[in-house]
């Protein structure tokens, strides 16, 4: 039994709430549990127990960027293998936006993943999904599905009827510093920087196939608990002197899927060439 | 046979009874009106010596995907609170109009924003928090995506910021509660720094 009790306190520890494990750390906690609504995902992304939840917010708070992480000497190493996680947004009773009469965001963001798994895989990229069918995951076990797949590049997939082209959104948080137990609701800081790369890497394909693109920051859940480089790819009309191509449009669908598919190769390059 | 006493007794009763009714009724008939002139909810008349001044607006434009300084000439109320609401409300009824670069469709928008002294900390010399607490029907006819939300808060946050620059944070509410999001994607539980640029560039 006492050779047993380091090992008990390290699994509470990790089981804390408000923390997570970073990327090379991973939480002890069980994860089996399988996602919600009894809808397989891919099967690295099983759900850790959805009772674990993020401490309540409290108010005044000045930024989720300056709250302070945990003190922690030995940062997170990389993840042996290169792994994608898609994740495309709303599902279930939650629509997203109505892009047209027939067509909701959810439908068409599941598409997008869908065939940009089949492209990734023929690149020999592996991919986690982490929702294939049409279902509603709650914010929090999408972040736990996506941190425990210890991805190299985590894509939120979003669509929109307003502006043009593509929209490639990072975290609003600033940067905190990498440590193996990261603060819940701005883990994401921490990654802050390769997550702009990743970004960029993006909108350069992107430009590269004459597709308009916007860069920007923003609050967005579950996107700043995320323990990965992480990029909400948010899809639009693309307007080209004054005439729209619609999202529904085969052809621009193809455009958008091959040219997220060339950008996450890149990075993949990218990644192999770190140290 | 009823003693004259007793008759005279009766009719100083009778009339002194019909007297103070017509007194209460009375009463209550100018009560009445006091009531209706304390919930008269006409608007008010601007008022005759404000003059319109320009005031900066941050508009936001969905196809550059930024926001844009202009200046618009209103007539503002003295009050800060008052003021913050009517430069909002011209914001987004600028948003409104068939031409808007960002449209949403016509709306109450801002209902009231309140302006909070945050105590002063270690280092830190304090600074003012804005709740701004929109319409429920502005949030319904907000257009849904990343996007048009994300531009719509750093548009109201960069406006208040120009024309309170002792600003420093803003909170956003619905109808007076907090609210998940926007329109399904721009976190609205967490508080904004009024120093945070518009994040938002053109390629």
């Amino acid at each position: 039994m006492d050779a047993l009790a380091p090992l008990v306190l390290i699994a509470l520890l990790a089981a804390l709430p408000g923390t997570v494990a970073a990327q090379g750390k991973p939480s002890s906690a069980p994860a089996a549990a399988s996602p919600a609504h009894g809808q397989p995902a891919a099967p690295a992304a099983a759900a850790a127990p959805s009772s674990a939840k993020p401490p309540a917010k409290t108010l005044p708070a000045p930024s989720p960027a300056q709250a302070p992480a945990a003190e922690h000497p030995e940062p997170p190493a990389r993840p042996v293998r290169f792994v994608v996680v898609l994740n495309p947004a709303h599902g279930g009773a939650d629509g997203g936006a109505r892009l047209s009469s027939q067509l909701y965001e959810k439908d068409l963001v599941l598409t997008l993943a869908e065939r940009l798994r089949i492209a990734l895989a023929a690149h020999s990229i592996p991919v986690t999904m982490v929702r294939i069918s049409d279902v509603d995951l709650p914010v929090l076990n999408r972040a736990q599905m996506t941190d425990h797949a210890r991805a190299a590049a985590c894509i939120t997939l979003h669509a929109t009827t307003s502006g043009s082209g593509i929209h490639l959104f990072t975290s609003s948080l600033t940067g905190i510093p990498m440590t193996s137990f990261l603060p819940w609701e701005t883990a994401q800081g921490a990654y802050t920087p390769q997550s702009l790369r990743l970004s960029s890497e993006i909108g350069t394909v992107m430009r590269h196939d004459n597709i308009p693109v916007t860069q920007g920051r923003t609050a967005l859940q579950p996107l700043d608990s995320f323990t990965c480089p992480a990029v909400a790819v948010e899809v639009a009309p693309l307007i080209h002197s004054g005439t729209a191509t619609p999202l529904s449009d085969p052809a621009y669908q193809n455009r958008l899927v091959n040219a997220l598919a060339a950008a996450i190769e890149q990075w993949q390059q990218d990644w192999k060439k770190e140290p | 046979m009823i003693p004259r006493h007793q008759r005279v007794l009766f009719w100083i009763l009778l009339v002194g009874s019909v007297a103070m009714a017509v007194v209460i009724i009375r009463m209550r008939e100018r009560a009445h009106d006091r009531m209706l002139t304390a919930s008269d909810t006409m608007p008010l008349n601007p008022p005759a010596q404000s003059s319109a001044k320009s005031v900066p607006l941050m508009i936001a434009n969905d196809l550059t995907g930024g926001v844009h300084e202009e200046e618009q000439e209103m007539a503002l109320p003295a009050d800060p609170n008052a003021r913050a609401r009517v430069i909002l409300q011209h914001l987004i009824a600028d948003y409104a109009q068939p031409a808007s670069k960002h449209p949403i469709s016509p709306n109450n928008g801002a209902e009231n924003i309140y302006f909070i002294p945050l105590p002063k900390q270690d280092g830190d010399a304090g600074g003012v928090m804005a709740v701004v607490n929109l319409s429920g029907s502005f949030a319904a006819a907000h257009p849904s995506g990343i996007e048009p939300e994300t531009l719509t808060l750093l548009s109201i946050i960069g406006t208040l910021r120009l024309n309170f620059p002792q600003l420093t944070q803003v909170r956003f509410l619905v109808d007076g509660q907090p609210r998940e999001t926007l329109a399904g994607h721009a976190d609205l539980t967490r508080v904004y720094l009024a120093s945070e640029s518009p994040g938002v560039k053109h390629l």
